[in-house]
């Protein structure tokens, strides 16, 4: 077969079907966008997230941390002067929280003569004549976002919010910070001011430093962990990195695996056109056997055609998906909901390797799909092929259903491996197994399910379409296969989500079981209300009782992120009513000698092994003294705040063992008779009123739901592509297979039976065969969703969850389906049954 | 000396920076300075210094120049910060070494605020440090100085041979036409020089004679001051010399001082108008293009002094750390064409666009 006959061959094929090549490719074109616009924001945020880290941390070699939010400012000289440190820069890192204004402000405390040498990025620039602002006790320098967004400039005075005491800290804007990456909102101010100002006295974030030339950062640190122990976390830059890298790794292979799925069903799409383009064409390509062509030119013949969709459709995909990002990154930031990386504005870069990587799987994959008809158009004994009516014989190589068997059977093992380097891997593998298997085990699933119906037809309609279904079940199946998919991955995706909302909404409830919740505003460890502060509260009319609240951070292991610290009154009996455990708790007299209870987060049992009734040591001490102290981890608790993990302490060990007596929440039980506004009234009157958040359980939930909704929007978008594709799949299909059906139509006519009973037999087949991949699709979907929510929710988060159907929107979507469905088989039907009757009989010799 | 200039226009720049600025102590020559007490810091006063310069003679007989500077500057942070790391009290450090063999100049700074026992100046004696460089006074008169810098280490011990040489009126010395324009202001000339420089990780064993001035002020400069030219030289007959002039924004001098002490003690002090300051040779910086007078003529009455330098670079660029641009360097010096010792000339000012 020379080129030319191949060209018009396919030229032919693709003018003839235009709207069913372009969605095929359509569909090849969006899973490979979506998958490269994801990658791409993620990309661009990651970069600019970890240029903005670096910038703050300069050209530092190794960070100091304690393994609490602060560290004793004592341990700086003994870091300054110790043997192999050439530099060591002290930075007070605080959130300061800004009166009237979503969100808070990052403020670093520099010393300038240090930090210029390791981050000179961070130095302000003052005004011409003002060189001693950068020393200024009432001096601050904005990075440009900042002014920005605070809508200040130099000279200008900046109220900031801290609730220590101290009140509201008015500071001059002295200039700004030239160097800041654009987007980044950070301020920078004298380091004695900001210890002075926010109250953070003798209290240091970090210290960077950067080493004498030669010393080996490894052996430096192991010689560091020797000498301070327990006092320092030591980390190097690439670390944070890793951390932040680590955060958002789960939650950004989630959406890729979704635009996988897009891919997939692409996949399916290329495979069903040409799979019935090849059966239309069966007679053509005997012909041309005849005539000389050899089987492997067939075979190329069609690969190519399935190749050449793939390469239109991937050249598309990655111009929508540049599109779609650069589009993406402006309108929500770079973290697509998911809140990973606060601060930074990225914007998106084209990445050559990426696009490489998803132009070969959006090509490859639709290789992959017409492999089977291919092999299928080749294999094709010519004489039998000329004849009409074998077309479903030429599926049936397709129906075999032991490799399907095969699939499910591998699948429900693999959901029983651990994740991958912190990934579900074979939980993902396992849903395309099931797919898979269920795709290949419908042609028997349709034969079966439409013989054993067949005799309960009535009527010569009823009769005809089920007929029809029972003995080709083969082509019958491909149509399915497209329902099948696109709504079994709908169903499994809508019972995870479902899943996943009502448990957080009923996590919540239990949570917040309070009448009225109180927060100091600025974030962070500086916000703490101090002991008069709790009394004050606990004295304003109308407060039953008032169950304070310390939440910080410890720092477990230098290569992940910090663990959030919960110190609030739980009673050790009863634990399950302040918490929402999982399990069993240890009892509390049967605690060893000198152990107190913690509640740990799921996530601490993934990621540190924490398990129910383990001994465990945290760093845990007063001042600048060094010390771990014994727990025993009396039970495990749910969490959907913090997949870092998170460990709840009672307050009164924390305030013995740490002496640090603040507190950042309150929940209030007011006394009967008196109102929350009565009480919020009496709250904001108190002299640091100003700095509370006041709200109340109900708005906390919405709130919470709506932040919840917002990151779950990028999931509900790729639900609705994957439910167009399989509905643009019905109706390729159908009209693929009403057309090839002419002959048939015209035989019908012919022997009486009425243009419109062959159009409700139509109509009557498609929804047929919708209402069965409806049902098998839903059993799939089903088991998928048994997947996603008890092993890559739990395997990628670090949280587990119960099972809800969201039976009211499932119907809906099952409703939706079948009228279309049904629609566009009549649709299909009408341009098939328009035809001349006898011409279409005569066609077939 | 150029380090007052520093303080002056950081003096002027602070100027209403804060509503109410710590008060500084305000020189007098009614103050008469004791010792030990005046060997130390004095940190009521806005800005102090004590600097050393000299000439080294390496085992293989090659002359360096060599310089060490510890700076004092209050500042006006609140003072009632109670922050450790309160910046109330800066420290600065300048080290430069002075070899023809180079070509130019190496040098060195350091800042720091002072606490933390880090950085330091000290009450009493002098013990001012700034981590691993110090400069101390110990029980027998003696200075310590220990500096390392990027290029070299200097290891120095600095002995008196002779007595303090309290400048101006007993050691309250005027740098312009107003009363407050002025500070305390004692030299040792005639140090002998004992300790070893490090050059690339090789020390070397070095002896040599220095100069050290020691002196604090809260105002000096007149706001009209664009710089000053400063020398202090150690003669071979065993006299010294110090003179200075602060020229004014038009290139003309505003103020002028010289005192000569000849080797039996007895100090003669020259009058504005009998001193004059002649540039002999000027040479263009090929970094910053600042043109300095590097050889000149100081004529102290009926006496011709001639400055020539050990190098025509020794001009320190710290622009990319603290800023500022000065010419600091080793010279031999003639009386009336005679040679007649070694010191050190400073040329402040010189470039124009001074930044801070």
């Amino acid at each position: 077969m020379n080129g030319l006959l191949a060209r018009w061959l396919l030229a032919g094929e693709w003018r003839i079907h235009p709207v069913r090549t372009a969605v095929a490719m359509g569909a090849i074109a969006l899973g490979v966008a979506l998958g490269f616009a994801i990658h791409l924001i993620n990309a661009a945020a990651f970069n600019e997230f970890t240029a903005a880290v670096k910038s703050v941390s300069g050209l530092s070699d190794l960070q100091v941390r304690g393994p609490q939010a602060t560290l004793d400012e004592a341990l700086f000289p003994r870091l300054v002067e110790y043997r192999g440190v050439a530099l060591a820069s002290p930075v007070l890192e605080l959130d300061a929280a800004l009166p009237g204004r979503q969100g808070t402000l990052k403020i670093l405390g520099i010393d300038a003569f240090r930090a210029g040498a390791i981050a000179p990025d961070l130095l302000g620039v003052p005004a011409q004549d003002r060189g001693y602002d950068m020393l200024m006790d009432d001096a601050i320098f904005l990075s440009p976002a900042a002014m920005e967004w605070l809508k200040v400039g130099a000279g200008d005075k900046l109220t900031l919010q801290v609730s220590t005491g101290a009140g509201d800290v008015t500071l001059r804007v002295a200039g700004g910070l030239v160097r800041a990456r654009p987007g980044q909102r950070i301020a920078v101010m004298d380091i004695a001011a900001a210890q002075w100002r926010f109250n953070r006295l003798g209290r240091l974030s970090r210290i960077e430093l950067k080493l004498e030339a030669g010393i080996d950062r490894v052996a430096f640190r192991a010689q560091l962990r020797q000498a301070f122990g327990d006092a320092l976390v030591v980390t190097e830059t690439e670390d944070q990195e890793a951390r932040s890298n680590n955060m958002s790794r789960a939650y950004r292979v989630n959406l890729n695996v979704l635009a996988l799925v897009a891919l997939f069903t692409g996949a399916f799409l290329v495979f069903s056109t040409q799979a019935l383009s090849v059966i239309r064409r069966r007679q053509q390509f005997a012909l041309l056997r005849v005539m000389g062509a050899t089987r492997s030119q067939l075979l190329a013949q069609v690969l190519v055609e399935g190749a050449l969709l793939g390469v239109a459709g991937s050249l598309l995909g990655l111009l929508l998906g540049y599109g779609m990002a650069a589009a993406a990154l402006r309108a929500f930031g770079g973290d697509l909901g998911g809140g990973y990386f606060p601060g930074v504005q990225p914007s998106v870069q084209f990445q050559p390797v990426a696009a490489l990587v998803f132009f070969l799987a959006g090509a490859g994959i639709s290789v992959l799909g017409s492999a089977s008809p291919a092999w299928e158009a080749a294999r094709a004994r010519p004489a039998p092929a000329l004849k009409a009516g074998s077309e479903d014989v030429a599926l049936s190589r397709l129906a075999r259903p032991w490799p399907a068997l095969l699939c499910l059977a591998l699948g429900a093992l693999l959901t029983q491996l651990p994740p991958v380097g912190g990934l579900p891997i074979f939980g993902y593998v396992a849903v395309a197994l099931l797919l898979i298997g269920g795709i290949a085990l419908m042609p028997r699933c349709a034969a079966w399910l439409f013989g054993a119906t067949s005799r309960l037809g009535r009527g010569a309609v009823g009769t005809l379409a089920l007929a029809r279904l029972a003995n080709a079940p083969n082509q019958a199946s491909i149509a399915l296969g497209g329902v099948l998919s696109s709504f079994a991955l709908m169903v499994a995706m809508a019972i995870m989500v479902s899943s996943f909302r009502i448990s957080v909404d009923d996590w919540l409830r239990h949570l917040l079981p309070a009448d009225l919740y109180l927060r100091s505003a600025a974030a962070g460890d500086a916000g703490a209300l101090g002991p008069n502060e709790q009394r004050r509260i606990e004295a304003v009319p109308g407060v039953l009782r008032a169950d304070f609240q310390r939440v910080t951070q410890l720092t477990l292991d230098a290569a992940q992120p910090s663990v959030a610290l919960i110190a609030r009154p739980i009673d050790a009996a009863d634990p399950g009513r302040m918490l929402p455990l999982t399990g069993d708790t240890v009892d509390a007299t049967q605690l060893p000698a000198g152990a107190r209870p913690i509640w740990v987060s799921e996530a601490m049992v993934d990621l540190y092994g924490y398990q129910r009734g383990a001994t465990v040591m945290l760093p845990l001490a007063a001042g600048s003294t060094a010390g771990r102290q014994l727990f025993v981890v009396a039970g495990v608790w749910r969490d959907y705040a913090r997949q870092s993990g998170a460990i709840q302490m009672r307050l009164a060990d924390y305030q013995a063992l740490s002496g640090d007596t603040g507190v950042n929440d309150a929940a209030l039980w007011l006394k009967p008779g008196s109102t929350p506004a009565q009480v919020s009234a009496g709250l904001r009157a108190l002299p640091f009123g100003a700095s509370l958040e006041l709200s109340e359980p109900g708005d906390i939930r919405a709130l919470s739901l709506r932040i919840f909704d917002r990151s779950f929007a990028v999931t509900y978008l790729l639900e609705a592509v994957a439910i167009i594709i399989g509905l643009f799949g019905i109706a390729a299909t159908f009209s693929a297979q009403t057309m090839a059906r002419a002959r048939e139509f015209g035989m019908l006519r012919h022997i009486g039976v009425t243009r419109r009973q062959v159009l409700a037999m139509l109509a009557t087949e498609g929804g047929l065969l919708t209402a069965a991949g409806i049902a098998v699709g839903f059993l799939l979907g089903w088991c998928i969703s048994l997947i996603l929510v008890f092993i890559v929710n739990p395997q990628s988060f670090h949280w587990t969850m119960q099972l809800h159907m969201p039976w009211g929107t499932l119907a809906a979507v099952a409703a939706a389906l079948l009228v279309s469905a049904a629609l566009t088989a009549l649709l299909a039907g009408r341009q098939a049954v328009s035809g001349d009757a006898v011409r279409a009989v005569r066609e077939d010799w | 000396m150029w380090k007052a200039w520093l303080c002056a226009v950081f003096m002027l720049l602070t100027c209403g920076a804060r509503a109410a600025p710590p008060a500084f102590a305000v020189v007098s020559p009614d103050t008469a300075l004791a010792f030990p007490r005046d060997f130390g810091a004095h940190p009521d006063y806005r800005t102090e210094w004590w600097y050393a310069t000299g000439w080294l003679d390496t085992p293989d007989g090659k002359p360096l120049g060599f310089q060490v500077t510890f700076f004092r500057a209050a500042t006006e942070h609140d003072r009632a910060n109670p922050s450790e790391f309160a910046p109330g009290q800066l420290i600065i450090a300048h080290a430069a070494l002075s070899d023809p063999a180079d070509g130019r100049l190496l040098h060195d700074q350091k800042a720091a605020r002072a606490g933390f026992g880090l950085a330091y100046a000290k009450t009493g004696d002098t013990d001012v440090r700034l981590e691993r460089w110090h400069f101390r006074r110990g029980a027998d008169g003696a200075y310590q100085a220990r500096v390392e810098g990027a290029e070299f280490t200097l290891d120095l011990v600095l002995t008196p041979t002779q007595p303090l040489m309290l400048q101006g009126e007993r050691g309250f010395s005027r740098k312009g036409a107003r009363p407050e324009q002025a500070s305390h202001y004692y030299s040792e000339p005639h140090l002998k020089v004992t300790g070893s420089v490090s050059r690339r990780g090789k020390p070397a064993t070095v002896t040599g004679s220095a100069w050290l001035d020691h002196e604090w002020s809260s105002t000096i400069l007149d706001k009209d001051a664009q710089g000053w030219d400063w020398t202090g030289v150690n003669l071979d007959d065993g006299a010294a010399l110090m003179a200075f002039r602060i020229r004014g924004k038009d290139g003309r001098t505003l103020y002028a001082h010289a005192a000569l002490r000849d080797p039996a003690g007895s100090v003669t002090h020259y009058p504005q108008e009998q001193i004059a300051f002649t540039p002999v040779r000027l040479w263009r910086s090929p970094r910053t293009n600042a043109s300095y007078p590097v050889q000149m003529d100081i004529r102290t009455g009926d006496t011709n002094w001639t400055l020539t330098p050990l190098q025509d670079d020794q001009e320190l660029d710290s622009r990319t750390s603290t800023g500022s641009v000065y010419w600091e360097g080793a010279v031999t010096v003639s009386r009336n064409g005679q040679t007649a010792g070694r010191g050190y000339l400073e040329l402040t000012g010189y470039l124009k666009a001074l930044k801070f």
